[in-house]
């Protein structure tokens, strides 16, 4: 049965041109499982419209 | 006419002192007087690299010829009455991501040994030899620097030198084997996330993840620009500020460089740190920890008699945001080896990149958006105290190969939670020095944290914490 994230996953190796292979495939799902859930804690994080990024860039 | 070997000719209170007695500080001073030649000093370095370096593993390159004709200049310099530099004839070494002229600069990796051959050292290296230091050789690290164990599936892992069945911590393993297996009194490393912190701590030894921006990162191979620092690591607290200090100043070559002066620090360090206002970093900070590593706080809180705690806002979720950008900006770096070659990344550092790409921008955009409200939060905390002190790692070196500890009853991943007092700190930039608090069997290190700009007053608070004997680097345990 295919995991929640493997559709997801295929999209997105498909528009970056990347190769995954069914053995890495646990892994790549597990750590992406654990990047999203900390990349959703700070989206729940409110920010004034205001707010710069913090990149590092002089013109 | 190639020079011959001189290791028969270096006496062995030399090697001695070389490996476990004198510091950086004692070596250039005793090379100035004619005490003692750059040429016997590091033949004693590369004598003892090759007696422990079969266990320890710190090094994947000993430059040994270079170093050899390094120290003629600099003996050369010394008896025509020049000056050759506050380091002279001081050995170290560098974390192998770091531009070594004539070297493919391969960042722990087995895809960049294809890489041509560095054609300029880094300017770190530039400017430790313009102060009179020898390079001696580059240094293990885990693939890319996205770890923080100091193991390598192409290379082995560096070695811990308390314990050689444990790890030496990462990234910047070598660098941490090497300095506490006293095979050279200073290394350089980088920090993105903790890299010079957890090495420090595991291995016993200071290290200083200077302000973000103060160091030039030229020539060295990025893993996370938005995160990436350069610094060095020693045993005592005026190696670190030798070291240190020879390295400060603008670099054009590195666009997140300061263009503020150099603020030498040697000079402050032995000040009185009486007017300080020291805090203890609460919450976050005081948990998933194992006994030692609260005991190694409280050791250094008691010594400068620190009974304030501060809370830290948001610090899990800047942990978080760290996590972000560190992945997803590492999979911006190696999309196209993720693309080409993707058998040749160690497996683990592979998926995580691969992962990485495929969180979506908005995401990353409000980690970094994150990050500027945070630094905003912690310069706030820095107008009423000038110190935080936290742990550095939550555990004391784990063993080679454990992939979990049970903490508070909870089964967690190692390689995951090393890094979760440090990752909040360096995600603003903050300067830090990891302090050894030598428990035995095994030491662990504590983060003495300032605002930005403000090494002198971290190294101060070390320098203070070395003095009371709360905080040494042990001498080799393990072999």
């Amino acid at each position: 049965m295919a995991e929640p994230l493997d559709d997801y996953i295929d999209a997105a190796a498909r528009a970056l041109g990347l190769r995954i292979e069914d053995a890495w495939r646990p892994a790549v799902r597990a750590n992406l499982d654990v990047s999203l859930k900390l990349a959703r804690m700070v989206d729940e994080f409110p920010l004034p419209d205001e707010t710069e990024p913090a990149s590092v860039f002089g013109a | 006419m190639k020079p011959s070997p001189q290791v028969s000719l270096a006496p062995e209170p030399v090697t001695q002192a070389v490996g476990k007695g004198w510091s950086a500080q004692e070596i250039a001073q005793a090379v100035a007087a004619r005490k003692v030649s750059a040429g016997d000093v590091v033949e004693a370095a590369l004598a003892r690299i090759a007696r422990h370096d079969t266990i320890l593993n710190s090094f994947t390159d000993v430059t040994a010829e270079r170093a050899r004709a390094r120290a003629r200049t600099v003996d050369t310099a010394i008896a025509a009455g020049r000056s050759a530099g506050p380091l002279a004839g001081v050995p170290f070494a560098v974390k192998n991501l770091f531009d070594v002229e004539g070297l493919a600069t391969r960042a722990g990796s087995k895809i960049n040994r294809a890489r041509s051959p560095a054609p300029r050292d880094a300017t770190l290296i530039e400017r430790l030899e313009a102060a009179g230091a020898v390079l001696v050789g580059a240094l293990n690290m885990g693939e890319y620097a996205y770890d923080f164990t100091g193991e390598n599936v192409h290379d082995g892992p560096s070695r811990n030198p308390h314990d050689v069945t444990r790890m030496s911590g990462g990234s910047s393993g070598g660098s941490g084997s090497a300095v506490g297996g006293g095979l050279v009194p200073i290394a350089l490393g980088s920090d993105t996330n903790g890299s010079i912190r957890v090495p420090s701590s595991f291995c016993g030894i200071f290290g200083l993840k200077p302000t973000f921006g103060r160091l030039s990162r030229a020539r060295s191979f990025p893993f996370v620009f938005s995160l990436d620092h350069l610094g060095p690591f020693a045993r005592s607290v005026a190696d670190l500020a030798l070291a240190y200090d020879a390295m400060q100043g603008p670099d054009g070559d590195d666009a997140a460089c300061t263009t503020r002066a150099a603020q030498p620090v040697t000079p402050l360090i032995a000040q009185e740190i009486g007017d300080l206002r020291i805090a203890l970093a609460g919450g976050y900070f005081q948990t998933h920890l194992f006994p030692e590593a609260v005991e190694a706080v409280s050791h250094v809180a008691r010594a400068l008699d620190v009974t304030r705690t501060v809370e830290i806002p948001e610090a899990a979720r800047a942990r978080a945001a760290a996590y972000v950008i560190t992945t997803t900006e590492g999979a911006s770096l190696h999309l196209d080896r993720l693309r080409k070659q993707p058998d040749n990344f160690d497996p683990a550092v592979r998926d995580r990149l691969i992962a990485g790409a495929m969180v979506p921008a908005p995401l990353v955009d409000r980690a970094q958006k994150f990050r500027r409200w945070y630094r905003g939060e912690m310069l706030k905390i820095f107008e009423t105290i000038d110190v935080l002190i936290a742990p550095a790692t939550p555990c004391v070196a784990p063993k080679l190969g454990q992939t979990t500890f049970v903490l508070d009853g909870v089964e967690l991943p190692v390689r995951a939670n090393i890094g979760i007092h440090t990752q909040p700190i360096s995600f603003i930039g903050l300067p830090v020095v990891a302090v050894p608090v030598p428990l035995q069997p095994m030491p662990i290190g504590v983060q003495i944290i300032t605002a930005p700009w403000r090494e002198d007053v971290a190294l101060r608070v070390a320098y203070a914490l070395e003095q009371m004997g709360v905080v040494a680097s042990p001498a080799p345990r393990g072999f």
